[in-house]
């Protein structure tokens, strides 16, 4: 913790955990989804389903949804830009399990070129928020770190391939976490780094054998 | 785990190097984070400008989200003017009363504020740094010096206990910002580095136990009011503070008390809206109401 963390953020009101956070996991959502939203269907989960409306949450996914910051005063008005920018997005409330934080949020999203993608989210207070299932993958991402995402299949070597070609372009890694459904079937990997990983890295990984899919998540 | 901070061990340092308690913050946080005193303080300074325009977008009498407050900043505006001869408080803290009302419905309207230490008790520290700041004539070098000396306490409190209402009820949030701001009262007036930690030990003395207990669970009742209350008792703190009194129990013995009282606090009374006021006939109903709403 610094100074900053409590002289701060800049945000816009009212609340840390439900306001801000929530545009960051709008952001970190838009992010995973790699281009930009034509369709999201967000279902909101515990605290955030019952007071949504009074902490302008649903306007702070929205904006998050369209990579604005937390301190954007456009936020109250996101649903107008949207609207002009053809991005359509509604709002459910559902039940992911009592185990789920009350401040849960799953956005179903379909980008501009079609790709489709499931996030799973938590605002954990402070502003400070946790991804925590990706296409029915359980992860543990904050969005703190540049990261990269891959699906892969689990295989020897296929870990060390990523993590040479990061070492190769002097990319650190800061946290790393491997995580498959059944052994030798669909594995995914979640690589935060010190440095952000720029395209050519990305592209090369993109190809290596054994990956299905890579995203790369980067926040300003 | 990391160790614990100590307010106390920082008080001691500035006395021993014969410092002013911004000026040592202001040294120690520069080293800390690696960057110039310089830019730090420019990046208070952008703190403050924010608060200011807080101030602003507040007093044109906005409604809130939930539509539980607004326009009580703009009604102590108007008192002020029309009926200065019967404040009961006196023109500086009446002003402290008016823009912490005023932050407090900026952003329980969706206006930008600084978290300072948190969104919901983000009126208290602008209400006392700028009503004494125009008392003062301070500069905006020493506003943003005592701003330092506001967060430096704040990091102790969320060291050793939280500045969350979630984790330690309303006195971890208005409680820790009246302790910031008491703190970087003394700082603007001159006062020793002891006497910054007496106003901090004695605002959370005077705020201990205070509970966490939103209407419908939104940032709106009880906490835009207690902006203002806590800002009066950061001024209280302050003056007796300067006037050389001291606390019985040392600094970091109250903070230490406050994380046991959050901790004894029962979850009903932690932001959750299921005690206190939330729960009030009025309350109960108020919140039946907007989740009404929000269903249809």
């Amino acid at each position: 913790m610094n100074i900053f963390d409590v002289i701060g953020p800049v945000m816009i009101g009212p609340s840390s955990s439900h306001t801000a956070g929530a545009v960051r996991l709008g952001n970190l959502a838009f992010a995973i989804l790699g281009e930009g939203v034509k369709e999201a269907v967000i279902g909101l989960h515990g605290s955030f389903a019952q007071t949504y409306r009074g902490h302008g949450t649903d306007l702070a996914l929205a904006a998050g949804l369209q990579g604005w910051a937390t301190d954007d005063s456009r936020i109250p008005k996101s649903f107008d830009s949207a609207k002009e920018a053809e991005i359509e997005i509604s709002f459910t409330t559902i039940n992911l399990g009592d185990l789920s934080h009350p401040n849960s949020v799953r956005f179903w999203m379909t980008g501009v070129n079609g790709n489709k993608c499931t996030v799973t989210g938590a605002s954990i207070g402070g502003g400070r928020v946790v991804v925590t299932n990706i296409d029915d993958f359980p992860v543990e991402f904050s969005g703190d770190f540049p990261a990269i995402l891959t699906m892969h299949r689990d295989r020897p070597g296929a870990i060390a391939l990523v993590t040479s070609i990061l070492s190769t372009q002097g990319v650190n890694v800061a946290q790393m976490k491997v995580f498959r459904k059944q052994k030798g079937g669909l594995a995914a990997m979640i690589v935060e780094t010190d440095q952000p990983i720029d395209d050519a890295a990305f592209e090369v990984i993109g190809k290596l054998p054994h990956i299905q899919s890579v995203r790369r998540i980067q926040l300003v | 785990m990391e160790e614990k901070l100590s307010l106390q061990e920082w008080i001691d340092l500035a006395e021993t190097e014969n410092k002013s308690f911004g000026d040592f913050c202001i040294e120690f946080q520069a080293k800390e984070l690696e960057m110039d005193k310089r830019v730090l303080l420019e990046r208070m300074e952008e703190m403050l400008h924010v608060m200011e325009q807080s101030v602003v977008i507040g007093l044109t009498g906005i409604t809130s989200m939930g539509g539980l407050v607004g326009g009580n900043g703009k009604k102590v505006e108007t008192y002020r003017a029309e009926s200065a001869d019967k404040s009961v408080v006196g023109s500086v803290m009446s002003k402290a009363i008016m823009i912490a009302l005023a932050v407090g419905e900026a952003n329980a309207s969706m206006g930008r504020i600084v978290a300072a230490p948190t969104a919901g008790a983000s009126g208290t520290l602008p209400a006392v740094l700028f009503s004494l700041s125009e008392a003062r004539g301070s500069s905006m070098d020493e506003l943003g010096k005592a701003l330092i000396v506001a967060g430096a306490i704040g990091m102790v409190i969320a060291s050793r206990a939280s500045l969350s209402g979630a984790a330690g009820g309303c006195q971890a949030e208005c409680g820790s910002a009246a302790a910031m701001a008491a703190g970087a009262a003394v700082e603007l007036y001159g006062g020793s580095p002891e006497q910054v930690g007496q106003a901090v030990a004695i605002t959370l003395k005077n705020m201990l136990g205070l509970v966490c207990d939103p209407v419908a669970g939104l940032v709106e009742v009880p906490c835009v009011k207690r902006n203002a209350g806590a800002a009066a008792q950061a001024m209280v703190a302050a003056e007796m503070a300067l006037a050389g009194i001291c606390s019985v129990i040392p600094v970091d013995e109250v903070i230490d008390a406050m994380a046991a009282v959050g901790n004894a606090m029962s979850c009903t009374l932690k932001e959750t809206a299921q005690g206190g006021l939330a729960v009030s006939p009025t309350g109960i109903l108020l919140a039946n109401k907007l989740f009404a709403k929000v269903e249809s």
